[in-house]
């Protein structure tokens, strides 16, 4: 009873701090100064299409590093977590459709994988969000083939590898050009161009190499698999 | 008028994962709320970023190189939003993982039988 009175209060609560926003909002009709720039920017001296991409990769390019710290921390967490002796599992084998399915669909899934992070810098999409559908295409790989064993050696050198990639261009920004993370180590090309705006498209490759190895070693472990 | 009607949508879904998470017992409905929770702070974020008759800040055929700036919507809250989808995704893998050894541990998946917290 006083804990469904003490949530009600909490919700109350919370409708209470929430309504302001919703009663004082109002639709905004020009950009703030700060994102202006950005768009101006990315046009102008990065030359990236996506204003998006050049706010996570450039200007906020040292916080999508902690971000990709989290995650990795996060598939430390989950293999830390689930370690420990291996169970005996039943399995039972893919029925035919998804095996059948899968040997069609797995390489087209990879293929629009590195598509959207290898254009992360022309059209929406991304390292994150490539990364999440390469690993989406290893799922259906690990769902239809349920003897499969995934070499998580190889997953970790891969990850590793991109991680050591992504620092080392952040710091030949520092030696090269003004400053760490500055795409400008590499030549800005056309506007446009998929081979263009200096070190942006390879930073988002990376980040997508990286982010599709670590939701791989992540949906192993908790496959059970070690 | 729109980012009205999705801050609302936004909240909403807030208060309802909220709720989800002090009212059920099952430690995976916790879980269900707080996934609910976090999507409407995505929406909320996305919201407040929204400017009238404009479009995604990605230039093509859309919009025009010369005058983007009064074309575009904010692209700052679409950019925290992908950090925050990526930060739920591996808050949310780890806690599954809890669950997975709580359950091997004491074959309960009622968070009454966790009591060792409890004050």
């Amino acid at each position: 009873m006083i804990k469904n009175v003490a949530v009600l209060i909490a919700v109350i609560g919370l409708v209470a701090i929430f309504l302001p926003i919703i009663s004082g909002f109002q639709e905004r009709d020009e950009l703030n100064e700060l994102a202006a720039q950005y768009v101006e920017g990315s046009i102008n001296e990065l030359r990236v299409p996506n204003v998006v991409t050049s706010v996570i990769v450039t200007y906020r390019g040292l916080d999508t590093l902690g971000e990709v710290t989290v995650l990795f921390l996060a598939t430390v967490g989950v293999g830390l977590i689930l370690k420990g002796k291996k169970e005996d599992r039943i399995k039972i084998s893919a029925s035919e459709l998804l095996e059948t399915t899968s040997s069609v669909l797995v390489a087209m899934i990879m293929v629009l994988g590195i598509y959207i992070f290898t254009h992360g810098h022309l059209t929406p999409g991304g390292g994150f969000q490539g990364g999440v559908v390469i690993a989406s295409g290893f799922l259906l790989l690990l769902l239809s083939n349920v003897s499969l064993k995934m070499n998580h050696s190889i997953m970790h050198f891969v990850e590793s590898l991109s991680g050591v990639a992504y620092v080392a261009i952040g710091v030949a920004g520092i030696v090269l050009t003004v400053g760490f993370l500055n795409p400008e180590v590499l030549p800005l090309g056309k506007f446009g161009n998929l081979l263009s705006a200096g070190a942006v498209p390879v930073i988002y490759s990376l980040i997508g190499i990286k982010v599709g190895s670590e939701l791989t070693s992540i949906l192993v472990t908790m496959g059970g698999e070690k | 008028m729109i980012s009205l009607y999705t801050l609302i949508l936004g909240i909403a879904l807030l208060l309802i994962g909220i709720y989800a998470m002090l009212t059920r017992k099952n430690l995976m409905k916790i879980v269900i709320g707080f996934s609910i929770a976090d999507t409407g702070t995505h929406i909320i974020i996305v919201s407040l970023g929204y400017l009238r008759g404009k479009t995604a800040p990605v230039i093509d055929a859309a919009v025009s190189v010369s005058n983007a700036v009064r074309e575009v919507v904010d692209p700052v809250p679409s950019a925290l939003v992908l950090t925050a989808i990526v930060i739920g995704l591996a808050v949310t893998a780890v806690m599954l993982s809890f669950i997975v050894e709580m359950y091997k541990k004491n074959k309960s998946l009622s968070i009454d039988d966790y009591q060792e917290l409890k004050w």
